[in-house]
């Protein structure tokens, strides 16, 4: 059982700190919501309020993680060149990708979209936790500041959504693979 | 309801809507900055060129920190300006919301092909 270095990275990426997003954005929301649904809902303990502002604020770790492993690690894979009369492409999966009109869409709209809309994530994650980590349970007296932090959660749910379809689709079609391998497991011979 | 928003004003004297409106508006800010940059890359090779900051990443690594910069200024300004006082954050938040909106829509490339 081997993956290479390259692999193991964008693992890191994708199903480690942006799937781990995902799941803690769903959660966000839904403890937002419980708290603030009503005017007049239950007190709001300190230990509440301490729990929600390092969740939050280990979601814009999260957010800041993701985008950054993204664009200097793993771009600079996905967009390399290859030298000139280099045969395969397996090793450079942009130029994979535009070398047939079957697959060049997954670039041109899809790698083009999930590039820039991922740094939507963390912009928004981290106004979300300034926010909740300055007005925390008062944030029930200030409605607006309240409608902004959960309409910008739910967009970067969606944001990290649409960054994670499509980083699993341009993996699925040209990986990113390449560089020095790592055994996990030997198996044995058969 | 009527007892509940009696007793928040004087909370809300104490802890103004200001620095949180500033960080709300900033993020809109911020978010269509990314816009603006990506789509000026984008259209004109100069741009393209000058967003190149770190040559494996390209003009994604330009783009980027120019929209980290615009954000992050916008919100210190924008929180010196408010901080210690009550803004209208309704229309605020609208705006700032509209901002994302925007972005959210232009980072769709055939959406921003056809600017």
């Amino acid at each position: 059982m081997e993956i290479s270095v390259r692999g193991l990275w964008t693992m890191i990426h994708g199903m480690g700190f942006g799937a781990l997003y995902l799941m803690a954005c769903s959660g966000a929301l839904v403890e937002l919501y419980r708290r603030y649904s009503s005017p007049l809902g239950p007190e709001i303990r300190i230990e509440d309020e301490w729990f929600m502002q390092i969740y939050l604020t280990a979601m814009a770790v999260l957010a800041w993680l993701t985008v950054l492993t993204g664009a200097y690690i793993i771009y600079p894979w996905y967009r390399a060149v290859p030298p000139p009369g280099n045969a395969s492409l397996a090793e450079f999966p942009q130029r994979l990708l535009m070398s047939s009109p079957s697959t060049s869409a997954w670039h041109s709209v899809g790698m083009e979209w999930k590039e820039h809309v991922a740094w939507l994530v963390p912009i928004s994650i981290t106004m979300a936790a300034a926010v909740f980590s300055r007005y925390r349970r008062s944030l029930r007296i200030h409605p607006e500041l309240r409608a902004a932090v959960l309409a910008f959660v739910w967009v970067s749910l969606l944001a990290a959504g649409i960054a994670g379809f499509f980083g699993a689709m341009l993996n699925k079609n040209a990986p990113v693979a390449g560089g020095p391998t790592i055994t996990i497991i030997t198996g044995g011979q058969k | 309801m009527s007892v509940q928003t009696a007793a928040s004003a004087p909370q809300a004297k104490l802890n103004p809507n200001g620095a949180g409106a500033a960080a709300v508006l900033a993020a809109g800010i911020g978010s269509l900055a990314i816009v603006v940059f990506a789509i000026a890359a984008d259209k004109a090779a100069p741009i393209k060129s000058l967003m190149n900051f770190y040559k494996p990443t390209g003009p994604l690594s330009g783009v980027t920190t120019c929209a980290i910069v615009i954000w992050l200024a916008a919100w210190a300004l924008l929180h010196w300006r408010w901080s210690w006082r009550n803004v209208e954050a309704g229309r605020i938040t609208v705006v700032a919301f509209i901002l994302l909106f925007l972005s959210l829509l232009l980072t769709f490339p055939p959406i921003a092909d056809l600017l």
